[in-house]
């Protein structure tokens, strides 16, 4: 099983190959976005969204032995596929592998400005929001 | 009569504009947001921390006389660039916002009562709104809004039938940041006086376009920034009336707006000190001189000119976009007849927010989001708009090159949403 240090680093190799250029780099999470598995729909209501000034992101969790499973969908193009690849690397993980875990794919890929102090986007509040279900599903069966 | 401009000089001026932005030449689009700012203001304020810093108005040493002369210098230009009366009607404050809570908080306070009405208008900034709510939920006033036609116009009539003896207040932006309207605030003024009501001009967007002049509009405050006029963040101007400022009482307490201090009671300094509580951004007002400098070296009629040639260019560009069959998507938002430079619009198909991230992918800088007029935008029913604002160092090959930017994604949004 791969670990999220080994799923990042995948992921970095592939965004590589565009030798930073940003508009392959965006045309290329628009295209990931795709492959993010449709969110039903009744899990798209007010209490699982994130919201953010700009763009939106619908998260629902799912604990299943002992591991994490994430249901997400964004109304933006490029959000949604750092969406997929966020979901990605921490879906099918424990609780405390996400929260012992740093998430250094997104500089390395050239969109740091999504998780900076930027206050535009639900991308940001989704990765605190994941790290939270994982400290409430760890605290629930301590 | 208005000159043709030698924009390559203008931009050598600004260091700013020569870089690559993703690879590209930067494209800078927004400067309703905040404008550039000329190497005369930067060298200024490198000028004023290497060799002048003192505190003001104080101490009676040389650096202390220097920074004052030289404080004082911005004011008296402020005083002619909107042709104010006297010059002590000319308040130095961080900026528009904190201009419309001075008067807020100390005219409401004083002179707005139960029943009282605010107008307001549906395409203010949060800056013109959320200080008058403020201040009438406290006075149980009431805050009433001018409605607006879909090109983005205030409809008068409406505005008329709200006026009456219960009006204390017009509070109007003068040109609206996310549509680029230009109100008409002459008659808006003149028709709030008629009834006994003052009025509050949001200037912030207006200045760098306009000529100002506010003894002929007759406005009783004006509120402006200067990072809008090519000058630093963080310093604004508040222009009122000597008669309603010396009627107002301190906004905030401290340091330059006393007269006497004991502890039983202090008296209040004169205008425009009253209302200049503790140390201000001495190197910013002073930098914001230059700001002024370079507009007026220019000619305010010389640059509205060159900025209506760019937004014309855009706009038939855009709409020239939208006659090619299969690509009729863009949605023009903000079509008044009387407009600065500013164009917003939406691509239907197209989050604002990817639209912006892909031209920013190609040097270009725009706005998307909802301009902090979020009001406006759900009475627009949309939930934000990529906004376009040209100013003087901007070129048309800037524009050719966005435009052939937007084409593309239109393209890209039409195949996808076939």
């Amino acid at each position: 099983m791969k670990t999220i240090t080994d799923i990042q680093n995948e992921i970095i190799e592939n965004f590589e190959l565009f030798d930073g250029d940003m508009e392959s780099i965006l045309f290329y999470l628009m295209d990931l976005g795709k492959k993010l598995p449709a969110m039903p729909e009744v899990h798209k209501t007010e209490d699982y969204l994130v919201k953010g000034c700009q763009s939106k992101v619908w998260l629902f969790p799912n604990f299943v032995d002992g591991k994490v499973f994430l249901e997400a969908d964004s109304n933006t193009e490029i959000t949604k596929g750092l969406v997929y690849l966020l979901v990605t690397i921490w879906g099918n993980q424990t609780p405390n592998d996400i929260l012992n875990s740093e998430l250094f794919f997104i500089e390395k890929i050239g969109m740091s400005r999504m998780i900076g102090s930027q206050r535009s986007n639900g991308f940001v509040s989704m990765i605190k929001q994941i790290k939270l279900y994982a400290l409430a599903y760890n605290s629930k069966n301590n | 009569m208005a000159q043709k401009l030698d924009i390559t000089s203008i931009r050598n001026q600004f260091p700013i504009l020569h870089q690559e932005v993703n690879g590209k030449p930067l494209i800078y689009f927004d400067n309703a947001a905040t404008t550039q700012k000329p190497q005369s203001v930067i060298d200024a304020l490198i000028k004023y921390y290497s060799h002048d810093n003192a505190n003001i108005h104080r101490a009676a040493h040389t650096l202390a006389a220097r920074s004052t002369d030289m404080f004082e210098d911005t004011r008296k230009t402020i005083q002619t660039f909107i042709n104010t009366k006297e010059v002590e009607e000319c308040i130095f404050t961080k900026g528009v916002t904190e201009s419309i809570n001075l008067v807020a908080q100390s005219w409401g306070r004083k002179f707005l009562n139960a029943g009282d009405e605010v107008i307001i208008t549906t395409m203010e900034h949060h800056s013109n709104i959320v200080p008058w709510q403020m201040i009438c939920e406290e006075k149980n006033a009431i805050l009433k809004v001018i409605p607006i036609n879909d090109a983005g116009e205030l409809l008068m009539e409406e505005y008329d039938k709200m006026l009456s003896s219960k009006t204390k207040m017009v509070a109007c932006v003068w040109v609206s940041n996310a549509l680029g309207t230009i109100n008409p605030v002459k008659e808006i003024i003149e028709k709030a006086h008629a009834v006994g009501a003052k009025v509050l001009l949001d200037g912030a967007q207006a200045c760098s376009h306009l000529e100002v002049d506010v003894q002929d509009l007759d406005c009783d405050f004006l509120a402006i920034s200067s990072h809008k006029l090519y000058g630093p963040t963080g310093v604004g101007v508040l222009y009122g009336k000597r008669e309603l400022l010396e009627a107002m009482p301190p906004y905030q307490g401290g340091g330059e707006m006393i007269k006497e201090v004991s502890f039983d009671k202090t008296t209040y300094n004169e205008i425009p000190y009253k209302f200049e509580a503790g140390t201000p951004n001495i190197g910013d007002v002073i930098a914001f001189k230059y700001a002024l400098d370079f507009i007026n070296e220019i000619g305010k009629e010389n640059i509205e000119k060159h900025e209506n040639e760019l937004l014309k260019h855009c706009v038939d560009g855009l709409e020239q976009i939208n006659k090619s069959p299969n690509h009729q998507i863009i949605q023009l938002i903000g079509t008044a007849k009387e407009k600065v430079s500013v164009q917003s619009f939406i691509i239907n198909g197209m989050h604002h927010f990817d639209a912006g991230m892909m031209l920013d992918a190609k040097g270009i800088a725009v706005r998307t989001g909802h301009h902090c007029t979020q009001p406006l935008m759900s009475y627009l029913g949309v939930d934000g708009t990529i906004r376009a604002s040209f100013s003087v160092y901007n070129t048309l090959e800037e524009v050719d090159v966005f435009l052939e930017a937007v084409k593309k994604l239109v393209v890209l949004t039409a195949k996808h949403t076939k």
